[in-house]
């Protein structure tokens, strides 16, 4: 099971500004090791977000995005206290889903 | 038992359902769109995603450093301020694939996202937005890479 994300979520105005650092080696599959073999490729996909339960936000991803991927968006509507989940998977199926409190 | 000549038109079968599948516009319940993070160039990826041909446009805004120090993280923003707009995709032009994310808009969110991407070598850099009526917007901007972020 992969490391925990940090997610931050701030209330500015009438939206929240919510912040996503993921745990992740995103290989692109075209590294090659020591060896001159080629490190198969494991990175994430899909990214979903929601509020208090809703789907607010899906995303998906190429191999390109950074390793230990950073996410910014905002989320309108969202109050002190709501809850924030946001879900990866990978191309290797893997998934993790972490929640934050809006504040 | 299968044959050669089975198999064969199997994976026919099997490569017109690919094609269909990246030619639908797609709800956002759908499964990853592999054959998009294929696609080569952005006219191709536009008309694969059932958009238009793509036009530049003011309001379509793409952040980024004019020059990146370290190609494997660039932090790169694309955002608008137009209504109707179904998916923002962020792509780097001279990388192996040039989409690196699409973010399907909903009313819940703002048509704003940051992220960081790797860099093979200096590019521009594109954020499209695919708006519902089927027209493609995008800006553009060149970020310099002094070091590259593919390699070993």
């Amino acid at each position: 099971m992969a490391d925990p994300m940090r997610i931050r979520a701030q209330v500015a105005g009438d939206k929240a500004t919510v912040r996503v650092l993921m745990s992740h080696e995103m290989e692109t599959g075209l590294r090659k090791d020591a060896a001159g073999k080629a490190i198969p490729a494991w990175y994430i996909q899909e990214v979903s977000a929601k509020l208090n339960g809703k789907s607010v936000l899906t995303a998906e991803w190429g191999a390109s995005v950074s390793k230990n991927p950073f996410l910014q968006f905002s989320v309108r509507g969202a109050k002190l206290g709501d809850k924030v989940a946001v879900t990866w998977k990978d191309n290797k199926g893997d998934t993790r889903t972490d929640e934050a409190t809006v504040s | 038992m299968l044959n050669r000549r089975k198999m064969l038109s199997h994976s026919a079968q099997v490569a017109t359902l690919l094609a269909g599948v990246g030619l639908l516009p797609r709800g956002a319940q759908a499964a990853y769109n592999a054959p998009a993070f294929e696609i080569k160039t952005m006219a191709e990826l536009a008309k694969s995603l059932g958009g238009g041909t793509p036009t530049e446009s003011k309001d379509v805004a793409l952040t980024g450093p004019d020059i990146a120090e370290n190609g494997a993280v660039v932090p790169i923003g694309v955002s608008t301020t137009l209504p109707g707009v179904k998916k923002l995709l962020l792509l780097v032009e001279e990388n192996p694939s040039v989409l690196s994310a699409m973010f399907d808009v909903t009313d819940a969110v703002d048509a704003n996202f940051s992220t960081r991407v790797k860099m093979g070598q200096s590019s521009n850099v594109y954020a499209v937005a695919l708006m519902a009526d089927g027209k493609v917007l995008f800006a553009q901007k060149e970020v310099k890479v002094t070091l590259g972020g593919c390699g070993g």
